[in-house]
């Protein structure tokens, strides 16, 4: 039994489109082990979500994985036919999204479309299938799931779709969760209670997390380690405390820099100025030179490699720990 | 800052028609004023009635009873005809600039519309030229004078559509979560861009938004509401350091810090989902969910008085 969970290796997938390739991903490595909850976070378009994607083995025409491994509690993933996904996904792996109206059917009442995992992955009868979706109804803090069984998507609200969607998730015991923005679409005190929710969820049945989310807020509270994404490419990853405390990547600085705190009430909000590279026509230098404050000549013309600057903290910078 | 009201609502009531003979109780007998030159910002979750409270404020939705005064006129006793020079004074900035923003208009004539509308410049040229100044004023260049919406990211096209809200130079300015739909990086630009131009200006913003952190930074004073009520309404720097009714406590505590030391797994959460808007809860609408309830919450409805500075709904403010 491998160590990892998850443990990706140089993955590389993007879109070929009529403009020429887009490297969504690029050269990404990454481990999760059991039990762990790992963060991957960055701006809209970094790739973040692309990873997820790749590992689920959900990537349509375009996409296309175009190099490395993706390997899955020992097992070799990339390369597997859609047919030999399928008993992994939703069995050993499963997904959330941040909108769970676009990834519930509509007009099956949820019970039914949770029982459909049991049915296909579990050798289970469908009086047994009900009984254990109703079991992690409830499980999940949902309340009357007797009544929830029968209840269609468009009956809920956007917190119990959410769970509802947790629950499809976990009830084939998965050993790797893929949380994708579990909570960006919804209320801060209904967002306190999912997060709290998945990190419940992990600590009790041991499954790892892999938790993609743009709020360092979020990242903060839940991720025992974390992976700054920028351009498709890593550039700096730590466990969260190092991570926070030791922050080195320009760009992680600027985006720690950018949360607005409680306590004070500045004139200016510090910003990163420009905006996220085209991916078809990405710098020579380094993708972030072009919005960094302390980018010199080497920076334009070379593309710096992830290193190691400290105990398990890498980041992708010639400049660090100088600017 | 200015003490003078610029807008101020009385016992203003907002229902929508439901299902069968029901109601949607979007706003309920709300009193609210926005002092001249002030950001004032509206703060509860999806389906508090912030956003209807905010059109119905600026005449975009005629109130089901109420009154709205601006700078001593009562907006609600205008004819449409009437109201019209007052709407100029009154603009909206919108949360989704990927569907606020026309795909088949140039940039030109998106900002050019509300100039054109109201005759504002004497000619063609005159009115080119003033878009340019504004989208100059908002940061966006000239050279991209004729392109379409698809062609800016979603910052650029919130810069266009705040060049296009400021254009007729309003006094107020209800921004409508602006910056929900942007990355955090881009975020911080817009809400930089906003406070330069309020200052240079005078704009007077109403800001509503669910985002406490922003919140946080753009407002002089914080309206909480909750179903179609005001909570609680202070300065930040109250509201924030010291939140006296439940609610707003829960909310701010429920922020998820940006730093894992201040982690807390025990930390109280408020349990339960907000009740529907169209069968609120008898006395304090928040009482189904408030661990302090007690039979008092739960049969009379606590007015919004002043306390501490600030104003508060609810009958425990002072015991908890």
């Amino acid at each position: 039994m491998d160590e990892y969970t998850l443990k990706i290796e140089h993955l590389s997938s993007g879109f070929f489109t009529e403009r020429g390739y887009v490297p969504a991903v690029d050269d990404v490595s990454l481990t999760i082990g059991k039990g762990q909850v790992v963060g991957i976070v960055g701006e809209s378009g970094c790739g973040k979500s692309m990873i997820a994607r790749s590992v689920m083995g959900l990537l349509k025409y375009p996409g296309r994985i175009t190099g490395g491994s993706i390997i899955l509690a020992g097992q070799e993933l990339t390369g597997l036919t859609d047919r030999q996904l399928q008993p992994i996904r939703g069995k050993d792996m499963a997904m959330i999204f941040q909108e769970p109206m676009t990834s519930l059917n509509p007009v099956v009442p949820v019970g039914k479309q949770m029982r459909e995992a049991l049915l296909l992955h579990e050798n289970m009868s469908k009086a047994e299938a009900k009984a254990e979706v109703i079991r992690m109804l409830s499980h999940v803090g949902i309340s009357e799931p007797e009544k929830r069984y029968n209840a269609y998507p468009h009956e809920l609200s956007g917190g119990l779709r959410q769970r509802v969607m947790i629950a499809m998730a976990m009830i084939c015991r998965p050993k790797l969760l893929i949380a994708d923005e579990p909570t960006t679409a919804l209320d801060v005190t209904i967002e306190a209670q999912i997060l709290r929710l998945i990190r419940d969820l992990s600590r009790e049945t041991g499954m790892s997390v892999l938790l993609i989310s743009h709020n360092l807020g979020v990242i903060a509270q839940m991720c025992d380690k974390v992976y700054v994404m920028y351009a498709g490419k890593i550039v700096e990853q730590a466990d969260a405390l190092t991570l926070f405390d030791k922050r080195a990547h320009p760009y992680t600085r600027g985006l720690m820099d950018s949360v607005i705190r409680l306590d004070a009430s500045p004139q200016r909000l510090p910003a990163i100025g420009g905006v996220v590279p085209n991916l078809l026509r990405l710098p020579a230098g380094c993708a972030f030179a072009p919005r960094c404050p302390h980018a010199r000549e080497i920076c334009h013309t070379e593309r710096p490699e992830l290193e190691q600057i400290g105990p398990g903290h890498w980041c992708r910078c010639f400049e660090r720990g100088r600017s | 800052m200015a003490e003078k009201i610029l807008l101020e609502a009385k016992d203003l009531v907002k229902e929508f028609p439901a299902k069968g003979r029901k109601k949607v109780h979007a706003v309920s007998h709300v009193d609210l004023t926005i002092r001249a030159g002030e950001t004032l910002a509206l703060v509860g979750e999806s389906g508090c009635g912030k956003s209807t409270l905010g059109r119905t404020l600026i005449g975009l939705i005629p109130p089901t009873a109420g009154t709205v005064t601006f700078e001593g006129t009562d907006l609600t006793a205008l004819s449409q005809k009437e109201l019209a020079p007052y709407r100029r004074q009154m603009q909206l900035i919108f949360q989704d600039p990927y569907a606020s923003l026309d795909p088949r208009m140039t940039v030109r004539d998106i900002v050019a519309e509300p100039l054109e509308t109201y005759g504002v410049c004497p000619d063609r040229a005159a009115t080119t030229q003033r878009v340019r100044e504004l989208l100059d004023e908002v940061g966006i260049p000239e050279e991209f004078l004729y392109r379409y919406p698809h062609q800016f990211s979603g910052g650029q096209r919130q810069r266009i559509g705040i060049a296009r809200a400021i254009a007729l130079r309003p006094r107020l300015i209800v921004c409508d979560e602006p910056v929900s739909a942007l990355d955090v990086s881009v975020q911080s630009q817009i809400l930089n861009l906003l406070k330069d131009l309020q200052e240079r200006f005078a704009l007077t913003y109403l800001f509503i938004s669910h985002d406490l952190s922003v919140v946080r930074f753009m407002a002089d004073r914080v309206a909480v509401m909750f179903l179609g009520k005001l909570c609680e309404v202070g300065t930040g720097a109250d509201v924030y350091a010291r939140p006296l009714h439940p609610y707003t406590r829960f909310l701010l505590e429920a922020i998820p810090q940006a730093d894992p030391r201040l982690r807390d797994d025990e930390k109280n959460l408020l349990q339960g989902e907000i009740p529907s808007p169209i069968d609120p809860p008898a006395g304090c609408r928040f009482h189904t969910r408030c661990p302090y309830a007690t039979d008092r919450c739960r049969t009379e409805p606590p007015s919004l008085r002043p306390l501490e500075g600030r104003l508060v709904a609810c009958h425990r403010a002072e015991e908890l």
